[in-house]
């Protein structure tokens, strides 16, 4: 297995020369680029990102938004002028869809690399440092994840009856142990290999081997948890909203539209249908593409 | 089986204790965060009494000063959790409290002793009473429902394991054939499903104005008196709520169970076992599926998060009258004493899993040495 450190000397060395070595990382993304299911993945979650983050536009062309009440009632979906129909009160469905989209995919987006960020600081430090401070770690996560993050989260939502940014705080805040771990891990393992004894001879401080030598080489791990993490943390984020402690109404999210279309979803099952299904496909599409992206840096993969 | 060797008894009891020991900080660490949570939250247990109907203005004023809102943090984190009847006391018997420690005998300051402190303090079992229920024991209010929330795991566990250890099993023999990939796709669609909206999917497929096949929520029919009758005679009412926390763990458990057959397979006594004549059948069902079945152990710990996370969400689709409804409807009133009684046994009930968990690992595996 080559570590990027080695690869990237190596290029330093033969600069100028025809042949270098793919890296570690062009490698994967090589083999990434030849996997149809994660290829499909990352064009679908594109697709929704660009469809929800347009939908400013989308909105103009169908010229109608989120907030507009157009009937006194249900319309149903392929009513003219609006695919998906309309809610209850009367709002365009799709356009709805597609602000809350923008809510939900930004949460889990900014409350995942928050936890990546924490996680893999804390994890590097510990794995890398050892002695007490692992120990404190390690005490820590276990107490951590010896609350089920559903009820950690619900008992903050709850209590302080949050927005956009406070939730994004508290799933960034409690989230992180997972990655914490496994950086951790990995970090123990790398401590005393050659590489980093050599840097540490050649008088790198604790502070650069960590984040120049044992970071780069972690670098799948990480890519592989951000993909997942981002998904476990919109269902999260989606269930705190549907049982009514995340962020509130009129502000839409996928999950709290689920909520108030529960009540009529016999007169408009359209409308229990596509939130969840949104929610679904891009939880299903991250995992894909975690699965994907661990295929990809895995070393024992042969093309 | 599982033979245990002379001395893995005593070897077992050293682990158990240790564990229960090693379990003692983080509950401790549990307890002060939960702690910190509720004191963090803006305006506190008090201003959450306002909303009660179940409480009098009298009583309000008496628990403030019980609750001792002006006490400094660590001194009402101590009353939480180890009461206050040792704090404020009658010495002499006659009914009037006349000694004090950590907290004032007068909090009031209407030159009047307080009453002596009753709390015993969540060590002691004493979780304080409800802010609504009556104002009852909190510890009585959640197990009440505690058997509704415990058949609704077992039955999802069991649906669980006895589909989803067979199908495992299956996708590994057929290894890269149509059953193996299909199983794959499906456990990663279940994975990903919005527990939810699978909830509400199914009873509008199977409930009321769908099929009508199934009831919409709720343990058991109307009774007037007495509670529900045994599970077996209304088994349609588990049907969708169990299938919903269920679907996750076969998931899970397929997908565990396929890797552990196929890892078993590589084994050194699996080829000897061929080598020595065997049938493929006799291989697979006297040496192979024994032993890849063992790590399932492992996964009971998991289960247990998985349960109690997925009774929150899937009780409120359904109606259940369990333990995760009613952790919903105390934080939507912010009953304070049983949202953290509630925290507080969620998080014991996970580590007893684990520790469970461990323990059977170790007792049907004799590879496992406990140290």
């Amino acid at each position: 297995m080559t570590s990027p450190d080695a690869t990237r000397l190596d290029t330093r060395n033969t600069a100028g020369e025809a042949q270098a070595s793919p890296s570690l990382l062009q490698l994967a993304l090589r083999r990434l680029w030849r996997d149809r299911l994660s290829m499909v993945a990352i064009g679908v979650l594109l697709f929704l990102t660009l469809l929800c983050f347009g939908a400013p536009i989308i909105n103009i062309l169908t010229g109608t938004n989120s907030r507009n009440i157009v009937s006194d009632s249900f319309l149903p979906p392929l009513s003219p002028g609006h695919i998906l129909g309309t809610d209850d009160i009367g709002r365009d469905h799709l356009a709805r869809l597609l602000e809350a989209g923008q809510v939900s995919l930004s949460i889990g987006f900014l409350a995942a690399l928050m936890a990546l960020a924490i996680g893999v600081s804390i994890g590097l430090l510990a794995g890398f440092i050892g002695g007490h401070l692992d120990d404190a770690v390690i005490w820590f996560i276990t107490t951590l994840n010896s609350i089920p993050l559903l009820f950690i989260i619900l008992l903050i939502a709850a209590f302080l009856r949050p927005n956009a940014t406070t939730l994004i705080l508290a799933l960034g805040l409690f989230g992180w142990t997972g990655t914490a771990r496994l950086v951790r891990g990995e970090a123990i393992a790398l401590r005393e290999r050659e590489f980093i004894i050599s840097a540490r001879a050649s008088g790198a401080g604790n502070l650069r081997l960590m984040f120049a030598h044992v970071l780069p080489n972690q670098l799948s791990i990480i890519l592989i948890n951000l993909a997942i993490d981002i998904g476990i943390i919109i269902l999260v984020e989606a269930t705190l909203s549907f049982l009514g402690f995340g962020v509130q109404p009129p502000q839409p999210t996928w999950g709290n539209m689920l909520t108030e279309s529960r009540s009529f979803m016999y007169y408009g099952p359209h409308l229990v249908f596509w939130p969840g299904f949104l929610i679904f496909v891009t939880v299903l599409c991250l995992y894909v593409l975690g699965d994907g992206l661990r295929d990809a840096f895995d070393p024992t993969t042969i093309d | 089986m599982c033979r245990l060797q002379r001395g893995a008894h005593k070897h077992m009891t050293k682990f158990v204790i240790r564990r229960m020991l090693q379990a003692i900080p983080t509950l401790f660490g549990i307890s002060i965060l939960v702690y910190a949570i509720m004191l963090a939250t803006p305006g506190g247990p008090v201003a959450a009494l306002t909303f009660s109907p179940d409480v009098t203005p009298q009583e309000r004023a008496a628990l403030a000063a019980q609750l001792g809102i002006n006490d400094p943090w660590y001194v009402q984190y101590l009353r939480w959790l180890l009461g206050d009847d040792w704090m404020r006391f009658d010495s002499d018997g006659d009914g009037i409290a006349d000694t004090a420690y950590l907290i004032p005998l007068d909090a009031d300051g209407d030159g009047q002793p307080e009453p002596p402190g009753k709390r015993r303090g969540i060590l002691r079992g004493d979780f304080g009473s409800s802010f609504y229920h009556g104002r009852r024991h909190v510890i009585e209010v959640i197990f009440e429902r505690l058997g509704a929330t415990f058949e609704l795991g077992a039955a999802s566990l069991v649906v669980g394991l006895t589909i989803g250890i067979p199908v495992g099993v299956l996708a590994a023999v057929n290894r890269g054939g149509p059953f193996d990939n299909f199983t794959r796709i499906v456990s990663v669609i279940f994975n990903a499903f919005p527990v939810f909206w699978l909830g509400l999917i199914l009873l509008l497929i199977f409930g009321g104005t769908g099929l009508g096949l199934l009831p919409m929520g709720n343990r058991c029919g109307l009774v007037l008196v007495g509670g529900c009758p045994p599970f077996y005679q209304r088994l349609e009412y588990l049907v969708l709520p169990t299938f919903v926390i269920a679907a996750g763990f076969l998931a899970v458990y397929s997908r565990f169970m396929r890797a552990s057959v196929l890892d078993v397979g590589t084994q050194d006594y699996i080829r000897t076992a061929r080598a020595k004549g065997l049938s493929g059948r006799m291989v697979w069902f006297r040496h192979g599926l024994r032993n890849a079945l063992i790590p399932i152990a492992t996964l009971l710990g998991p289960s247990v998060t998985g349960v109690l996370s997925g009774a929150v969400v899937t009780e409120n689709i359904f109606s259940w009258p369990g333990v995760g409804r009613l952790a919903v409807s105390s934080l939507q009133q912010r009953d304070y004493p049983t949202v953290m009684a509630i925290v507080m046994l969620a998080s014991i009930t996970t580590i007893l899993g684990y520790l469970l968990s461990d323990m059977l690992y170790a007792l049907i595996d004799p590879r496992i040495r406990l140290r």
